[in-house]
C-alpha cells in the first residue's frame, strides 16, 4: 500500500531536498482560525502536516504546546472536531499528507475502530501517538496498519541498537527522530550529533527519517535538513499563534498570516539544506 | 461490560506485559521505555535478592519503627455496638504515614541502579516528605514537584521538605494540581533520563511501578495476618482502607486476596457528591482510560479529557487509581464505595474524641465506612482498618472548616 506520505517523500527524494513537516494544534484558539492556519501551511511551503489532537495532560510536551492544547479545549475542540478539520481541509487539498498527533486516551475513549474508520474517511494518512511504545502495538498500531493508515514511531537518543529493530518493526510512512531526551520546544541539540543519529537509524530502515524537537529557525531547519529527510517544526508554529493572542484570547493579528510568515522562512531553509551541504 | 473469568488466584498479577487483566501496561513515550525496562530488570533481580530484602527489613524495623501496632479500638467498638474494630497503626511510622514503606524500598532500588538524583510528585506533601526523608538518609539530591495550589495549602509540609534538603518546585502548568505535578515529574524524567530516579508515590504509573509499590506496601497486610492470629487466633472478617492512588489499600489487601472469607472494602473520596464533578471516585463514577503510563479507571469527560476532581483530603485528590484496584473492582473481589467530605470530617472528630487518635483525612474516609458497617455486624466479627496516616497535617484544614482560626 502506498499512502500520501509515501508519495510525498518519494517526490521530495526526486526533487533532492528534505521535507518540511509542520505541527500545529487543532482547534487553537478556535476551530475556524485553526482551519485557516491548516490551509495556509501548504501554501507557505509545508510538505507534511501534523495535526495536533489536544489533550488535557500532554506529558511529553513543553509549556507552549500544553498551553495551546488547553486553549483549544477551552475553545470547544474535541477529537470529533479535529477529525472534521482534517475532512474540511481535504476538500481543498488532495495531496498534502495529514498526520494526526497526540495522546492515546481521547482515541481510546472515542473507540479505536470507530476512530480509524473516521480518520480514514476524513483523509488522514498517518498517526503519531506519543504514549504508545512498541510494547503496546496491539492497542492501536496494528489495527491502524490494517486500516491502511501509517503509524509513525518516535525514535529517541535512548533507543539503543538492541531496541531499534523493535521500534522500527511496525513503523511506516516515516520515522520521527526526537533529537534529544526532553520535552517539545527545548533547546536544539548539536546538529552533528543529529547527523550521526540519522545515519544510525538509516542503517536499520529504508524509511525516511524526520528530525524534530527544538527546531525554531530557518538556519536550524537548513542544518538539520542537511542529513534528515524531513525537518519537524512544532513549538515555533504554536508560539507564532500564541504571540498574536492576548491573555484573554483576543487576536491582535491574523494567526494564519503569522504562521505563514514563519513557515515561509523555514521552507526556504529546507530548500537550501542540500545546496548548503554540498558546498 | 462482561465480567472477566475469575482467576485461580488474585495474587499473581501483573503478567509479563504489566497487565492486571485489561488494566495497567506501559503507556509511556519511547524516551522512557528503555528506562522502564531497565527498572524492571533491576526490580526482578532485587526482589529475589535476600540481601535487598534484609536491608529493607532492617530499615523498616529500626528507621520506620515497624511492625506498626495492631490496636483494638475498644471505645469505638463499644460506641458502634457491632463488630470488633482493629486499627493497623501505620500513622505511627516515621514521617507519619505508610508512604515511608514505599520510599525506603525505592531508594534502595535507585541506589542499586546507580542513579544520582531523586524526583517525586506530591499532593498533600506526605509522599514528598517521605521522599525527602529517604533522600536525606541516603544522601541524594531530591526535587519534589507539587501543584502551586497545594504548595500554598500545605505550607508546613513544604517547609519540612525544605528542611530535609529537598527542592520543592511549584507546578503552575495545567491547573496546578497533583496530576499536573505528576506530568511535570514525568517531563523532568524524560529530560534527565540518564541519572534520575522517579520515586512514584502510589501503586500507579507504568509497569513495574504498580507491582513494586504494592510489594513494598504489602508489609502492612503481612504484619496484620500475624498480629491478628496472635490477638484473635483467626483472620479478620473485613478489611477497610482508603483509596486515592491506592497504595496503602493494596498493601493491606494483597496478602488477603485469596482468603475468600475476608471481605474487602476500598473507600474512595466522594467529595461533595457523585452527581457533579467535585469528587475523586474514579472507580465508582469514572471509566477506563489511559493516563500516566497505565490503563485504569479515570475521571474524564466524554472526549477523553481528564477531569480535576475534588476531595477535602489532598491525598485522595487524584483523578485516577492504581490499575490493580481497577482489576479487583471488575473481578468483584473488592467492593469500592464512596464517602463524602462531611462524613469523613465527622469520622475524623469521632476518632479523636473516642480514642485520642487524630487521623489523617484519608483514613478518616475509611473510618466513616467502618462507622456505617460495624453496627450491622455481629459482635464476634472483626474489622481491620488501615489507619495509614496521622492528622497533624490536616488540623489547619479541619480548623478552617470548623471555624477555628489557627
Amino acid at each position: 500500500m502506498t499512502t500520501r506520505i509515501d508519495r510525498r517523500f518519494a517526490a521530495l527524494k526526486a526533487e533532492g531536498r528534505p521535507g518540511l513537516v509542520t505541527y500545529f494544534m487543532g482547534g487553537d484558539p478556535d476551530y475556524e482560525t485553526s482551519l485557516s492556519i491548516m490551509k495556509a501551511l501548504p501554501k507557505a511551503g509545508a510538505d507534511v502536516i501534523e495535526l495536533g489532537m489536544p489533550f488535557s495532560d500532554p506529558m511529553a510536551d513543553g509549556p507552549a504546546i500544553q498551553a495551546a492544547g488547553l486553549r483549544a479545549l477551552k475553545g470547544g475542540q474535541t477529537l470529533a472536531k479535529t477529525l472534521a478539520m482534517a475532512a474540511d481541509f481535504r476538500k481543498h487539498d488532495e495531496d498534502t499528507p495529514i498526520v494526526m498527533m497526540g495522546y492515546y486516551n481521547p482515541i481510546y475513549v472515542y473507540g479505536v475502530e470507530r476512530f480509524l474508520t473516521d480518520a480514514k474517511a476524513s483523509g488522514v494518512d498517518g498517526l503519531i501517538v506519543v504514549d504508545l511504545p512498541p510494547e503496546m502495538d496491539e492497542e492501536l498500531c496494528v489495527p491502524a496498519l490494517k486500516a491502511g493508515l501509517n503509524f509513525i514511531r518516535l525514535a529517541t537518543p535512548t533507543t539503543d541498537e538492541k531496541r531499534m529493530p523493535a521500534v522500527l518493526s511496525n513503523t511506516s510512512g516515516f520515522v520521527y527522530y526526537v533529537s534529544m531526551t526532553g520535552i517539545t520546544g527545548s533547546a536544539l541539540p548539536d546538529t552533528t550529533k543529529v547527523g550521526a543519529a540519522v545515519d544510525r537509524i538509516k542503517a536499520h530502515t529504508d524509511l525516511p527519517v524526520c528530525v524534530g524537537f527544538g527546531v525554531k529557525t530557518s538556519e536550524q531547519a537548513r542544518a538539520i535538513g542537511a542529513s534528515a529527510d524531513g525537518v519537524v517544526v512544532g513549538t515555533a508554529i504554536v508560539n507564532a499563534v500564541a504571540n498574536v493572542l492576548t491573555a484573554d484570547g483576543r487576536k491582535t493579528a491574523d494567526p494564519a498570516e503569522a504562521v505563514a510568515t514563519l513557515v515561509g522562512g523555514l521552507a526556504q531553509g529546507v530548500r537550501q539544506a542540500r545546496l548548503a551541504a554540498a558546498q | 461490560m462482561n465480567k472477566p473469568a475469575l482467576p485461580n488466584s488474585f495474587r499473581n498479577g501483573p503478567d509479563e506485559q504489566g497487565m492486571f487483566g485489561m488494566f495497567g501496561g506501559r503507556f509511556v513515550a519511547e524516551t522512557l521505555m528503555p528506562l522502564i525496562l531497565d527498572l524492571e530488570n533491576h526490580w526482578n533481580e532485587a526482589k529475589n535478592d535476600p540481601a535487598f530484602k534484609a536491608e529493607i527489613e532492617q530499615l523498616n524495623k529500626h528507621y520506620t519503627g515497624r511492625p506498626s501496632p495492631l490496636y483494638f479500638a475498644e471505645r469505638l467498638t463499644e460506641h458502634l455496638g457491632g463488630a470488633k474494630i482493629y486499627f493497623k497503626r501505620d500513622e505511627l511510622n516515621h514521617t507519619g504515614s505508610h508512604k515511608i514503606n514505599n520510599c525506603l524500598g525505592q531508594i534502595l532500588l535507585a541506589r542499586r541502579m546507580g542513579k544520582k538524583r531523586i524526583i517525586a510528585e506530591t499532593g498533600a506533601g506526605q509522599h514528598g516528605v517521605a521522599s525527602a526523608t529517604v533522600a536525606a538518609r541516603f544522601g541524594y539530591p531530591c526535587v519534589v514537584y507539587m501543584g502551586a495550589t497545594d504548595v500554598e495549602r500545605q505550607a508546613p509540609n513544604v517547609f519540612r521538605m525544605k528542611l530535609l534538603g529537598a527542592e520543592v518546585r511549584p507546578v503552575t502548568s495545567g491547573h496546578g494540581t497533583l496530576k499536573d505535578a505528576m506530568n511535570e515529574a514525568l517531563r523532568d524524567w524524560v529530560t534527565n533520563v540518564e541519572d534520575t530516579y522517579y520515586l512514584i508515590g502510589t501503586a500507579a504509573g507504568p509497569h513495574p511501578y504498580p507491582e513494586l509499590v504494592r510489594e513494598f506496601q504489602s508489609v502492612i497486610g503481612r504484619e496484620v495476618r500475624e498480629q491478628m492470629k496472635e490477638a484473635e487466633g483467626r483472620l479478620p472478617d473485613m478489611l477497610v482502607a482508603a483509596v486515592g492512588g491506592g497504595s496503602n489499600a493494596i498493601g493491606l489487601f494483597h496478602p488477603f486476596l485469596d482468603d475468600e472469607d475476608v471481605q474487602i472494602v476500598g473507600v474512595e473520596a466522594g467529595g461533595k457528591g457523585l452527581s457533579g464533578e467535585e469528587h475523586c471516585a474514579s472507580l465508582t463514577a469514572g471509566r477506563p482510560g489511559v493516563l500516566h503510563g497505565n490503563r485504569t479507571y479515570l475521571l474524564q469527560n466524554e472526549d477523553g479529557q481528564i477531569n480535576e476532581g475534588h476531595s477535602i483530603s489532598a491525598g485522595l485528590d487524584y483523578p485516577g487509581i492504581g490499575p490493580e484496584h481497577s482489576w479487583l473492582k471488575d473481578s468483584g473481589r473488592v467492593d469500592y464505595v464512596p464517602i463524602m467530605d462531611d462524613e469523613a470530617l465527622e469520622a475524623f472528630q469521632l476518632l479523636t474524641r473516642l480514642e485520642g487518635i487524630i487521623p489523617a483525612l484519608e483514613p478518616a474516609h475509611a473510618l466513616a465506612e467502618v462507622v456505617k458497617r460495624a453496627p450491622k455486624m455481629a459482635k464476634d466479627q472483626i474489622i481491620v482498618m488501615n489507619l495509614c496516616g496521622r492528622g497533624d497535617k490536616d488540623v489547619f484544614t479541619v480548623g478552617k472548616i470548623l471555624g477555628h482560626e489557627l
